[in-house]
This record gives C-alpha cells, structure tokens and sequence, in this order.
C-alpha cells in the first residue's frame, strides 16, 4: 500500500486578508463611535420623531425611574468651580480643593448637599455604587428643602456668564455669532418608566424660575409621517 | 584592545556572501489579536444611536389664578393619561350637575396606536392638515424660500381654528406616557400644547373608568 506523504511543514494560513478586514472594522468603529457618557445613572429615554440634536451648552436634569433627581452642567470647570462655590456659600459649607477638583470631573451627580463632601471623596466606581445601591434620593426639590432650584439657578447664572465670554471672544474673532447659541439650554432627561409626577415636580422648578423652554432627550424614531 | 570583526576579507570560501535564503513571510497572528481585540472595545464602548431632543415650550406659570376657574378656549381637545391608558374629551369640561344644564362630560378612551390618538388627532385638526397640505402642493409648483414657509405652517397653528390641546395627568402616568403623546401631537401639527393640572372632578371620572 502507498503511504500518503504528510506535509513536513506546519500548515500555515495566509492571514493578510483577515488583517485587512479587522482593521476595517477597527476603523470603522472607531470613527463612527460616539462613547458612553460617564453618566452615574442609567435613563431609559422614551422614543420620538424629533431629529434635534442635543445643544452643547446645557444644564441637564435627569429622573430615575424610581424618581430621583440628578443634575448635570456642560462647560469649562470655571463654571463648575464657581457653581460650587456659590452653592457652599449658600448653604454654609467647605469644599476642599480635591473636592472641588472632583467635582468639576463629574458629568452629572445626584445627592444632598450634605451628602456632597463625602460623595466627593469617593471615587468614580464607588461613587456608582453608592447610587445604584440607593444610598441616596438624589437632589431634593420639594417645596420645603428645594436644592434642586439653587443648583439651577446658580448653574444658569454661570452658564450665561460663561457664554457671554464666549459669545465676546466669537465676535472679536470676527465670527458671526448667534447670541442664543451660547445660552445654556434646559434638558430633561427622564426614564420612560419614571411616575409623571417625579418629572412634573422638576419641570415646576424650571418653570418657577421663569425657565419654560424646556427640551426632552428622546431616542430617535421613524417619523409615521415620510413612510406614508 | 578594541577587535575589528574580520568578515574575512574574501578568505571564506565561495568568496561572496550571500543573504539568508529565508522566507520572508512575517506572523501575522499577533497583529490579528491586536486587532480584533481593538475590535472588541470599540464594538462594547460605542453607542450608535445619538441621542435627541424634542423641545417643549410651556407656558409662563401664571402670578396667580383663582381657583377652580376654568379658562375658556376654543376648539380644545383635553387628554388624561393615566398607567397607560389615554382618555379624551372635546369642549369644555362640565361636570355632573352643572348650573349651565349641559349635560355631563363623558370621557372617551383611545390608544396610542396608530388607529387610536393618531386618526383621532387627524381628524380634529383637519383644518391645519389641509392647509397645510395645500402650502406644500403650491410649493411644489412655484418654490418658496424655507423660512416663508415655516412662518406659514405657523400661522396655520397659531389660528383660532387650529385645535389646542391640555394636557393633564394622574398620579399613574408615566413619562413613556407623556412624551408619546406629545410626540402625536408633534406629529398631528399641533400648535398650542398646554400640560395642565387634573381638576378633582376629573380625577374622579378616570378613577372610575380605571377603577381604581
């Protein structure tokens, strides 16, 4: 009987094509990617047909579903700094300087002022935790203890100072500029499973801060009316 | 003493020096790990679907308001949404035994479905629709400039024939709730949409048709 002759080399595949593909992938991804915020808290947001985008300069409010209130400022940590600063003077308390400097790292947070400091000094994972385990009830903002509506007050306040400078620094650049671009805008982000009224109560402190354009974050749905 | 490295100066024999006759094919497997691991993370970290925002301009809260006055409007249609369930009338509201002797408000149920709100909401704002409808066949005729056109699709809603819509809520609603039906009513062209308060009255018909 003949013997079949085994290859003595080690079988061996070309894997230039499978690179090729991989990196592809690699690059598509990495640029069509827009990452996860670091946001503490996770929202459901229902769907609509609005294809707004989200604005840069926002104070953004966020409900749970179980109805806690986070609160969340874009811009520079000047704003963030400041914003602290008024809030601890108001409510008579000290920051120290690591506090202040992790405040201006965070996206959003949700906690009393009291609980604050040592929210603070947590650190980013333990600070997850410390919400999804419900050690707090996030930002109060019932009529009797409303936290809620200095931190907007105050967070608009910086938010408008800061983008009067920007809005300044555009028009020395000889940039054509609109002035309510560099407003802050009012975003709400709540849970599609939230009760209303946890959502209500918060819409009410905008509204009696005179605050009535409000805008909703909503994932992107097929509008009924361009499939018709 | 330094040494020189003596490549033998032609004293080898063959006297030429060849290169290695090796293959040149590099391992390309720990480049494929690389990237398929870069693969990995990207695919975990990205979310694609950008999130969006859907404006809502509420009304300046009022100084002060009597209370359990009614404000008259015309041509309104007012929702309660209660856990899910979407109730409706027309008109003003009248409760049971009223001193103007209409008779008392019924509400309605509907859905959030296609054939529910949707056609209910068509149907009733007809008059912005067809106007509406109208601007845009004209427009494909002789083109107007955009911003024309969104002044007049503004006019239409701002009409007094245009349909206003309330909005009000139990203590059952869902978020889910409120902005599906605000986005009917973005997509029915409603112009005028006012999130109120529940009347006790109210409340009381919708607790006896969820009864609960």
């Amino acid at each position: 009987m003949p013997k079949i002759n085994m290859p003595k080399s080690t079988p061996s595949i070309d894997m230039t094509p499978m690179v090729d593909l991989a990196f592809l992938l690699v690059t598509f991804f990495m640029l069509s990617a827009n990452f996860r915020s670091n946001d503490i808290v996770q929202v459901d947001t229902p769907s609509s047909i609005s294809d707004k985008a989200i604005p840069e300069n926002v104070i953004m409010v966020s409900v749970d579903k179980g109805g806690r209130v986070f609160f969340g400022i874009s811009g520079n940590e000047s704003v963030k700094t400041n914003l602290l600063a008024n809030m601890a003077s108001k409510y008579k308390m000290q920051f120290t300087n690591e506090q202040v400097k992790a405040f201006t790292s965070l996206t959003n947070f949700g906690c009393t002022m009291q609980e604050l400091p040592g929210f603070l000094n947590l650190s980013a994972e333990e600070r997850k935790e410390f919400v999804s385990e419900g050690k707090t009830a996030g930002i109060p903002s019932d009529s009797t203890n409303n936290q809620l509506k200095d931190w907007i007050y105050y967070g608009n306040v910086e938010a408008l100072a800061a983008g009067e400078v920007a809005y300044l620094a555009a028009l020395d650049k000889g940039l054509k500029a609109e002035v309510n671009e560099f407003k802050p805008k009012f975003v709400l982000k709540v849970d599609g499973k939230a009760v209303y009224l946890y959502a209500k109560q918060v819409i009410d402190v905008f509204r009696d801060l005179n605050l009535n354009n409000l805008n909703f974050v909503t994932s992107l749905e097929q509008d009924p009316r361009t499939t018709l | 003493m330094a040494e020189i490295a003596d490549s033998g100066g032609g004293h080898d024999k063959g006297g030429k020096k060849r290169p290695k006759k090796g293959s040149t094919k590099v391992d390309m497997t720990p480049l494929v790990d690389l990237a398929f691991l870069l693969l990995t993370f990207f695919v975990l970290t990205s979310t694609f679907s950008k999130p969006k925002v859907m404006s809502l301009v509420y009304p300046a809260k009022p100084k002060d308001i009597p209370e359990g006055e009614i404000p008259k409007v015309n041509n309104a249609v007012t929702f309660l949404l209660s856990d899910d369930r979407i109730f409706y009338y027309e008109g003003a509201f009248y409760p049971a035994g009223n001193g103007a002797g209409k008779p008392a408000t019924e509400l309605l149920e509907t859905d959030f479905g296609s054939q529910g709100v949707r056609k209910l909401l068509t149907n009733l704002n007809r008059f912005v629709l067809e106007k509406k409808a109208g601007l845009d066949e004209e427009r494909k005729r002789n083109p107007i400039e955009d911003s024309v056109y969104l002044r007049k699709v503004k006019e239409f809603k701002g009409d007094i024939q245009a349909l206003k819509v309330l909005i009000k809520t139990d203590d059952k609603a869902t978020c889910k709730n409120f902005i599906d039906l605000i986005d009917e009513l973005k997509i029915a062209d409603i112009g005028v949409i006012a999130p109120v308060d529940m009347m006790a009255s109210e409340l009381e018909l919708v607790k006896a048709k969820t009864g609960k």
